[in-house]
């Protein structure tokens, strides 16, 4: 058993749990006070409404300040955790062509399919939404196939 | 201009999100890779740990009192329709997911723990928002224009 535990969690699994569970608070935070389900991804097109008149971004206006203020929160969060237990910056070493074709499907994927892994993975699954919860497996199970092809071309990252 | 006190508090949120992305390592590709590669399986804590808390947020308060108190709204779960474009999207995000490592989230708590080179992300991120956008609502307007002139 021990060493199933080993197996399956090379890198133990205290700093996941607690992470997870510090992401839980602040989306369950934000619920409790104000009645909003936080996602990510709708940032990214109601901030596209201060510069485009398009209507797919303009329907989001309403929300999006308090958008801004949210990514920026998360930026900030993420930098406190960097100050106090990383000690300095952190680099990846994930090819730049891949960030950036990865995130342009991202972009597309996670509006047309209404969320991502906060506003579907979080929210809608801690909603029991039955939306959410495909939304989740196929995107998963994608995710899963296409990172083992890559890692089959020699262009895994696993440690 | 949005409540001083719903910015605060979605502030304070953020935070504490953001704070959890970066000590559960998911702002770092290589650890949410290492998962979708099949090799270490923490991710699951992330995700089972953070759904636990905010499903018994989402299924105690409302429970406890109608509406919340700083916006007066009442609570509502977060239920989208299942529809194909759920499956198609999901399926979309899903190859990104795999070939980057990266999600919304997690990439702007990426920024934040200094790892500028997710500038490259985030700018794919919004060009794709801005192309589905911009095609979607010129076929909306086209709808629109269509149906009015019946």
């Amino acid at each position: 058993m021990q060493e199933l535990i080993e197996i399956l969690f090379p890198n133990g699994v205290f700093h996941y749990a607690v992470g997870g569970i510090f992401v839980g608070l602040g989306a369950a935070l934000i619920y409790v006070g104000t009645g909003i389900s936080a996602g990510a991804s709708t940032f990214l097109e109601s901030t596209l409404s201060y510069v485009s008149d398009a209507s797919r971004f303009q329907q989001y206006r309403p929300s999006r300040d308090w958008r801004v203020v949210f990514t920026l929160g998360i930026v900030s969060g993420a930098a406190v955790y960097a100050v106090v237990f990383q000690g300095g910056i952190w680099l990846t070493e994930v090819e730049p062509w891949r960030l950036l074709a990865g995130g342009f499907l991202i972009g597309v994927g996670t509006r047309v399919g209404k969320g991502c892994t906060s506003g579907h993975g979080v929210c809608g699954v801690g909603s029991a939404s039955g939306a959410s919860i495909v939304n989740v497996a196929v995107f998963l199970s994608i995710a899963v196939g296409v990172a083992l092809v890559m890692a089959s071309l020699g262009l895994g990252v696993a440690r | 201009m949005t409540d001083r006190r719903v910015l605060a508090l979605v502030y304070a949120g953020g935070v504490l999100f953001g704070f959890g992305l970066g000590f559960s390592h998911m702002a770092r590709p290589e650890v949410v890779l290492s998962f979708l590669e099949l090799y270490d399986f923490g991710l699951l804590f992330v995700m089972f740990g953070a759904a636990i808390v905010t499903g018994t947020a989402y299924f105690a308060v409302p429970r406890l009192r109608d509406t919340a108190p700083i916006t007066g709204s009442a609570y509502a779960r977060r239920l989208k329709t299942l529809d194909k474009n759920v499956v198609i999207g999901g399926g979309i995000f899903g190859v990104g997911w795999g070939l980057s490592g990266i999600c919304p989230g997690a990439a702007y708590a990426s920024l934040g723990i200094g790892n500028y080179i997710m500038l490259y992300g985030v700018a794919g991120m919004f060009a794709g928002a801005y192309v589905q956008g911009v095609v979607r609502s010129s076929a909306a307007d086209e709808t629109k224009a269509a149906t009015a002139d019946d």
